[in-house]
């Protein structure tokens, strides 16, 4: 059993967003660069996956030699070898068919849910179109059982039970596993582990990110008294008009 | 060339985001002088109603086998071969999102997800999409000939100032799916969260899952989708499909009324471009009440109940 994870590096939850030059640049300035969390969940998963049936688990990132920190976290939590494809990850699409190039020969192919920066959700669906396999979303189980996987995934209002054989591409969503914490044994072994770097080759760029804004910012809260909470009612109903 | 929108559908009838697509479509249309082509994959037969939101057609594909990313993808790309279609829309949802990327690899076109506005064509084709879950804003030019834009539910007014429109019915030969749907749980009588425009939310300051009661009262009494903060759904207080915040879904909703959350940037990002939002907490150094428009500092055990009785009044 071959799998192949994808992951992205993503600024830490509590990173307050700024932009500079003009906001045309995300500043990261003093931001803490972590693994996306969805893609904790899927690299925990395909290495207990690969441990039950005697496999291997390939780390994948798109990105810049800045990001290897989080690259060897992955490899600690005891993935056998990592690919880094050296290049800015610009967009999804750019993603998707960097990685479709080196993701042939895999029997399970996993993404995060989407990434907490972009929030595209999209690398999961778009390899699966590259590689020309099935890709399931959002998936909060994974169980593999004699050529066949099976999933739950969350769909709009409620859960779906599917059964698809390999290859193919899921993306991970909480309460998959609990994400798997490196130990002091797989972090010393994780600084002589294969770390590949190939050089990204595609050119027609299908997104071009201009600019940015933030949220314009709330004015002050207008308090309403415990004792009369009654009155929240009355003011959603007749001034906000919402209920 | 014509807009085509992917006509989503849930228990036989076309759900709300729907609308929002087909109106959304109609808005660019009427910019770009495009006609508006709505896609109906599903076993529903009457959908002329379409025409209300801005379809100029429906193209009624019978399908009977359910939703599959890999077979519904082949069968929608190929109808929007078919006529051409220089944009194509879909909504946000798990749905939207399983086909939008397929369909732009089918199409060889640029994709944009979490699109929040309609297109800016003053300097190429720019969209809005929400980036940062929550955080902040991205503008982004697509640049291939054909585009795929999925919107956030709730992002766009419907507009249904149209009358019913045409049908046609269209058949498509694609491969059977290699995904076999086993089972199929939804949870019925209740309001999608991701699609719902009054919110009640929820955080530890409840206590315990058995408090959860006064919460789905107040929330079915307005109509509401009920959600809650990151530890109650770690905690198995709640289902994790209720988790809201940078980790887990990412809503836009009229109301969000936030009861016992302390209103970490966590979770601010995933509720914070809610039209109106009330913050309840007994601390009044609660962050919440920074990011809310309305707030009430109290114990939310006294406060629900006069809530209740106050709408039932
Ligand atoms: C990587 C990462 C990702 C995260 N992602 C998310 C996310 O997606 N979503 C999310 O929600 N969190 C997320 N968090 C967690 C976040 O940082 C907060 O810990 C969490 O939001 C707190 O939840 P809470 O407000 O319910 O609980 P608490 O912080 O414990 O707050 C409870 C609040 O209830 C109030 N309270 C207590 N009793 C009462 C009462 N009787 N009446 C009224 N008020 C009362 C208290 O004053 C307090 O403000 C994430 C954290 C990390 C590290």
């Amino acid at each position: 059993m071959k799998i192949l994870v994808c992951i992205s590096v993503v600024p830490d939850t509590t990173t307050k967003i700024t932009f500079t030059d003009n906001d045309t640049t995300f500043n990261k300035a003093g931001v803490q660069f972590i693994v996306n969390p969805y893609d904790e969940l899927a690299v925990t998963r395909a290495l207990e996956i690969a441990e039950a049936n005697n496999g291997t688990v390939t780390i994948v990132h798109v990105g810049e030699a800045d990001s290897e920190p989080s690259i060897r976290k992955a490899l600690s939590m005891g993935a056998n070898e990592a690919i880094r494809i050296n290049a800015i990850p610009v967009d999804a699409q750019f993603v998707a068919e960097e990685i479709a190039k080196i993701a042939q020969g895999y029997d399970l192919i996993l993404t995060g849910r989407e990434s907490i920066d972009y929030n595209g959700g999209a690398v999961c669906g778009l390899l699966g179109a590259l590689l020309n396999i099935p890709s399931i979303n959002v998936v909060t189980k994974i169980d593999y059982n004699s050529g066949n996987f099976t999933f739950d995934r969350d769909i709009d209002g409620g859960k779906e039970t599917l059964t698809c054989a390999g290859p193919l591409v899921a993306s991970a969503q909480k309460d998959l596993c609990e994400p798997r914490i490196p130990n002091m044994r797989g972090i010393m072994a994780a600084r002589t582990k294969p770390l590949q770097i190939i050089e990204a080759s595609v050119s027609n760029q299908a997104a071009n990110y201009q600019s940015y804004s933030l949220p314009a910012a709330k004015g002050s809260v207008k308090l309403i008294d415990a004792e009369n909470a009654g009155e929240l009612i009355n003011i959603l109903k007749n001034e906000v008009k919402v209920i | 060339m014509s807009i085509v929108v992917f006509a989503e559908s849930s228990d036989n009838q076309f759900k709300k985001s729907t609308f929002e697509a087909i109106s959304y479509a109609k808005e660019i249309g009427t910019l770009m002088g495009k006609e508006v082509v709505a896609v109906n994959i599903s076993s529903i037969a009457n959908s002329a109603e379409l025409g209300k939101y801005g379809a100029s057609k429906v193209l009624n594909c019978n399908n009977t086998d359910g939703f599959t990313s890999d077979s519904t993808s082949e069968i929608f790309a190929s109808i929007c071969k078919q006529i051409g279609a220089s944009i194509v829309v879909v909504s946000n949802s798990y749905v939207g999102k399983s086909l939008a990327p397929r369909i732009a690899i089918s199409l060889n076109a640029s994709l944009a997800t979490n699109v929040i506005s309609v297109p800016d064509l003053s300097n190429g084709f720019t969209v809005k999409r929400g980036v940062f879950s929550g955080k902040a804003f991205a503008f982004v030019n697509l640049n291939r000939d054909i585009k795929v834009l999925a919107i956030t539910p709730n992002s766009f007014e419907i507009n249904a100032n149209g009358s019913d429109c045409a049908t046609e019915s269209v058949s498509v030969n694609a491969s059977p799916s290699k995904i076999t749907i086993n089972a199929v749980n939804k949870v019925t009588g209740k309001i999608p969260l991701t699609e719902a425009e009054l919110v009640v939310s929820a955080g530890r300051g409840m206590k315990g899952p058995e408090n959860w009661n006064m919460i789905e009262e107040l929330a079915s009494l307005i109509g509401a989708a009920t959600a809650c903060s990151k530890p109650v759904s770690d905690m198995g207080w709640r289902p994790h499909s209720e988790h809201v915040g940078q980790t887990g879904i990412t809503i836009k909703p009229n109301l969000y009324i936030a009861i016992g959350i302390s209103g970490a940037i966590q979770h601010l990002a995933g509720v914070s471009s809610s039209k109106t939002i009330v913050a309840i907490n007994k601390d009044p150094e609660a962050p919440f009440f920074k990011s809310a428009d309305y707030g009430i500092v109290g114990d939310a055990f006294e406060i629900l109940p006069k809530l209740i009785s106050a709408l039932k009044n």
